[in-house]
């Protein structure tokens, strides 16, 4: 009698909190010893690569960790006992390459402050050799405090710019019910326009970035009128329309490959020296991203919480029928989402292109999950979850980098994801009665 | 109208159910299910608070009260489809606190719906299939053996076919549920939970949007759910299908019991009245008008 | 000028080819998941990784028999099935389909890692597992077939069993969906409420529905990795939306479909991709160049699914009224 009522005792959840518990040690297990690497990595795989030869006074330096990023690849590389090291990367692009000063050997450091870090471009060679000079001297090194705080400052202006895109994309869910996937071909819509009017046309930036939240805009628009008015008019359920969503981003996606190529290009401006405050080292561009962030972010609450066709909009999110009984018209409620929903994600799609950096087809089909994170775990439908969301998410994958490798930081906000709906299931902000 | 309606046969009352005075929250001489402080709060809106109700055994007891009384949301908590927020409740002895949905189906108390839910895309023979308790066809390993589970699976028919039979429905067998009549899928159901052999049949509002001619024949087949010795709650709007089927009644207003008593007894009670025809019928007019005028005709009928 | 017997040729041995069984398998977990049950499982891509690495990692780092690799395989899924299973089956469709394509990235990225390399490769993945599948073949060595469908004994091997997969996961789910056990899964994906009230632990057929399908998906990923090396990014989500467009495509409640479908959709490609490509060679389609041409494919992919989910809910197999879609 009794280990049956202890069997009963162990319910799923303690099963699920048991095997996560399991696989953190794994993890733990696994990460604790410094990560194996290769002296060549990706090589084989991408035809470009990186390349040099680290020494000091003739020697070569054995061990020394360094970094490759750029276009929204990420590969880290480890000298070998020649000092060389050589790092494949999918495409002709700028990327940004990182020594990393705690793995050189002591007494050692890089001759200028900063010094740690270049940019490589490519020339007409399909390989590109990167050299560091190495000096004698002390290193200062940055604090875990220090780091903390870049780290969060870092990790705010990625989440107020995710949450430009959640906010739509949870405004979307709210007044139509449908979870839009093709929501990560409107962000990338935003930075391919402003690509486009800032380079190929020659626009001031501040001109091509207007000219492309508009044109989002009426892509929203668009897309409502030509898509999802006509297949809520059929009657079409929830789940097929998530699915013609999902058709949707696919053709969306492949065609900005085919008209733009598979190679990331960056926006004017991009790439700007950091300004030191302390701790913090942002760029003006990432200053003028929160900025601009911060300031849409407030004129939409605005707009939420004062204005009759925003109140209009909430109580569409809140219950739709019966906002439609009370004489709101629900159909130019939705409209106006979709325009604004989109304009937004356009807005967002510019920040992202100056954060990864580069503008490329697929951009924002890699945050997309991010997105949808944030406005799972604010509470789907709700606007100021979605910001809420989005802002822990945008922490919280920037964060995870002092701990985790980086090229494991999206994971963290993801298993984030699935223990807050495990706990909380209506999200931060959600009511209970919507997830039913 | 439907008011008009009655049923074929005459029903036969059960009388003497209760113990002392016909009061809310009064004892019953042999309850099935008794429920004990029962909240559940929505938002700061308390949808139920019962203090305390008993259900009597071998009775059509009736459940009625205005729009918003609570009747809907007090089923869900009895059948285990939401949680309350305190209380306790005991079906034939045993607690249910916590107890989910299928669990309570099994034990004997078997619901249906206020929007029927017949299902679809299935035949009326596989949903009434779907009724039957203890079917070892529907476990994943012995799925895969028919032999073990056919000869069960020919007794559920044999079963199936003589309720569907009796609810006029066995021309229609191998139709998908889809295509029946509103009031052909509130007789599936029905039909379905007979599948089960339940001891308590609760019945969330059966004759709404039903045509005339077939709650006539709902209202026979809820007085057979009693003369085979089965008890019944169902919520009910109309007064006049309670009036004449009902044992026992009991009514809610704003999630409380108001009153409980034989039909017709508990349609003079004055809170009665007063939740009918109080504050709330000025703002809940529009749906609730014609049992307005059913309680008039009534009160004027018996007075 | 055009060859034509050559484009032809190319997508007729698509029919057959051990990718086109296991996007089958896979579309056919699938259909249980989404056509019989309701239930919105957009990480299939996870399971079909899952299957695979569990395979390669078991032989290479491991030294495992094939027979143990294989459980190894099936064993993370039923892991990872209930992991995905526990917080969200109790949801609403829509979470189990976040959660999903969540997990199948989390999944993705734990492979691509340079963490895991020693074990997983990283992102140039693993290959030279094949030897012990290879060992177990009894056709002697040669080449055997006719006009396009000449393979070696190897090739042949390997599509005698990933089609012997399909056909005994078709005749398993053949008879579970005429089971009493089906007609639950299927009184879940109606009204799971209804089936609720009848005493029915939804619940775990749902979980059971989850796992048995992704042990499908598992399975495929399996047969996905044999002809090729196991490389991190061939897991992405558009596999699942792949897969999905096949399952729409042959229809989603339905037991041949997702293997007619996947034939269909390989074919259809194959012959399309190889008759772009050679258009533009031939100059016949000046404004685009010959890396634009792979990308249409792509593009008609997401045309054809939203136009399929819009007027042909029901698939090109599926009977009209039992239209597989969850309310």
């Amino acid at each position: 009698m009794l280990s049956t009522e202890t069997a009963r005792r162990f319910s799923p959840r303690a099963l699920v909190i048991f095997l996560g518990v399991l696989m953190a040690a794994l993890m733990l297990s696994v990460l604790s010893p410094s990560p194996a690497h290769a002296d060549e990595v990706n090589t084989d795989k991408y035809e470009y690569s990186l390349g040099g030869n680290v020494q000091f006074g003739g020697e070569p330096v054995e061990g020394v960790l360094i970094t490759v990023t750029g276009g929204g690849y990420e590969a880290e590389v480890k000298t070998d006992a020649d000092g060389k090291w050589r790092v494949g990367v999918p495409e002709k692009a700028t990327y940004k390459v990182v020594l990393d000063e705690d793995s050189l050997p002591k007494g050692v450091i890089v001759k200028e402050e900063g010094g740690n870090e270049t940019t490589a471009e490519f020339g007409l060679t399909k390989t590109k050799s990167v050299n560091f000079f190495l000096g004698e001297g002390e290193r200062v090194t940055v604090s875990f405090f220090d780091q903390f705080i870049n780290r969060f400052a870092n990790g705010l202006n990625f989440g107020l710019l995710l949450a430009l895109a959640a906010i739509g994309l949870s405004l979307i869910y709210g007044t139509t019910g449908l979870s839009n996937f093709a929501h990560a071909e409107m962000i990338t819509f935003g930075a391919l326009m402003t690509l486009t009017f800032s380079v190929t046309f020659a626009l001031p930036i501040w001109l091509a970035i207007i000219i492309a939240v508009i044109l989002s805009a009426a892509l929203g628009w668009g897309l409502d009128a030509g898509i999802w008015k006509p297949l809520r008019r059929r009657g079409v359920g929830v789940i097929p329309l998530m699915i013609v969503s999902i058709g949707l981003s696919l053709a969306l996606r492949y065609l900005y490959q085919f008209f733009y190529g598979g190679q990331t290009e960056q926006l004017p401006g991009s790439g700007l020296a950091d300004l030191h405050w302390g701790a913090i080292s942002l760029s003006l561009i990432d200053l003028g991203s929160m900025a601009i962030s911060i300031v849409v972010l407030l004129a939409i609450s605005f707009f939420l919480l004062r204005t009759r066709i925003g109140k209009a909009t909430r109580a569409v999110a809140d219950n739709p029928s019966l906002a439609s009984a009370s004489g709101i018209d629900v159909d130019r409620v939705i409209r106006i989402v979709w325009v604004l929903g989109a304009a937004l994600a356009g807005l967002s799609g510019v920040l992202w292109a100056y954060f990864r950096p580069g503008v490329s087809w697929d951009m924002g089909f890699q945050i997309l999950l991010l997105v949808f994170a944030a406005v799972v775990l604010g509470g789907l439908g709700t606007a100021f979850g979605a910001l809420l969301g989005s802002i822990i998410v945008g922490l919280f994958v920037e964060l995870s980098t002092l701990w985790l490798p980086s090229d494991l930081k999206y994971v963290g906000a993801l298993i984030v994801l699935i223990v807050v709906l495990l706990f909380r299931p209506q999200g931060i902000l959600g009511r209970k009665e919507r997830i039913g | 109208m439907s008011s008009n309606i009655v049923p074929t046969s005459k029903p036969v009352k059960s009388t003497g159910l209760h113990i002392g005075a016909a009061e809310p929250g009064c004892a019953k001489r042999d309850p099935i299910l008794v429920a004990d402080k029962v909240s559940r709060s929505f938002g700061g809106l308390k949808a139920v608070d019962v203090d305390h109700l008993e259900v009597p055994r071998g009775a059509i007891t009736a459940l009625i009260g205005p729009n918003g009384a609570g009747k809907t949301t007090l089923f869900n908590l009895l059948t285990g489809f939401d949680k309350p927020d305190t209380g306790t409740w005991t079906f034939e002895g045993r607690s249910l606190g916590g107890v989910p949905a299928y669990k309570v189906a099994r034990m004997g108390q078997v619901r249906t719906f206020q929007l029927t839910k017949a299902l679809g895309l299935l035949t009326v023979m596989d949903n009434m299939l779907l009724g039957a308790k203890g079917q070892d066809g529907e476990s994943l390993v012995k799925s895969v053996l028919p032999f073990l589970w056919r000869g069960q699976e020919t007794a559920n028919e044999a079963k199936a076919l003589e309720l569907l039979t009796r609810f006029k429905l066995d021309t229609k067998k191998n139709d998908y549920a889809a295509s029946l009549s509103g009031g052909q899928r509130k007789l599936l159901e029905m039909a379905r939970a007979l599948m089960s052999d339940p001891t308590l049949v609760m019945l969330d509002e059966p004759m709404a949007g039903v045509n005339p001619a077939l709650t006539q024949s709902l209202l026979d087949h809820v007085l057979n759910l009693k003369s085979e010795g089965m008890s019944v709650l169902f919520v009910e709007h109309d007064m006049h299908m309670v009036r004449h089927i009902a044992d026992w009644v009991v009514v809610m207003a704003e999630g409380r019991v108001v009153a409980e008593g034989d039909p017709y007894e508990v349609m003079q009670n004055q809170a009665v009245i007063d939740a009918y025809l109080g504050k709330h019928h000025d703002e809940d007019l529009g749906e609730d008008t014609e049992n307005v005028e059913a309680m008039k005709e009534l009160l004027d009928d018996e007075l | 000028m055009i060859d034509w017997g050559a484009i032809f040729g190319n997508a007729a041995v698509e029919l057959i080819s051990p990718t086109t069984a296991a996007y089958a398998l896979a579309a056919l977990g699938l259909a249980i998941h989404f056509g019989y049950t309701g239930l919105l499982n957009f990480g299939q891509a996870g399971f079909m990784a899952l299957g695979a690495y569990g395979y390669a990692i078991s032989i290479l780092t491991f030294g495992f028999p094939v027979w143990g690799a294989v459980l190894v395989g099936i064993g993370a899924s039923v892991v990872f099935a209930i992991v995905l299973g526990v917080p969200t089956l109790r949801l609403r469709a829509d979470y189990l389909a976040i959660v999903t394509i969540a997990a199948a990235e989390i999944v993705r990225l734990l492979f691509t890692t340079n963490t895991f390399n020693s074990v997983t490769g990283s992102a140039n993945g693993l290959s030279g597992y094949k030897t012990e599948f290879a060992a177990l073949n009894p056709i002697p060595d040669g080449t055997y077939g006719f006009g396009p469908f000449e393979y070696n004994a190897y090739d042949w091997w390997l599509r005698i069993v990933a089609w012997s997969v399909v056909i005994l996961a078709c005749l398993l789910t053949w008879q579970l969906m005429r089971s009493p056990w089906g007609r639950v899964i299927k009184g879940i994906r109606e009204d799971e409420d209804a089936v609720r009230a009848l005493g029915k632990n939804v619940y775990s057929y749902k979980m059971q529905s989850l796992i048995l399908g992704g042990v499908f998906g598992t399975l495929a990923g399996m047969i996905f990795a044999l002809p090729r090396a196991v490389v991190p990014s061939n897991y992405q989500t558009s596999l699942t939306f792949f897969i999905y467009a096949i399952l729409l495509l042959g229809g989603a409640a339905t037991i041949l479909g997702p293997v007619i479908g996947s034939m269909i959709f390989w074919v259809l490609l194959s012959f399309f991709s190889g008759f772009i490509a050679r258009a533009v060679e031939a100059g016949w389609l000046p404004f685009m160049s010959s890396i634009q041409a792979g990308q249409l494919r792509f593009i008609l992919v997401g045309v054809a699914i939203m136009l399929i989910v819009v007027f042909r809910p029901q698939g090109i197999f599926g009977n009209k009224k039992e239209l597989a879609f969850v309310k």
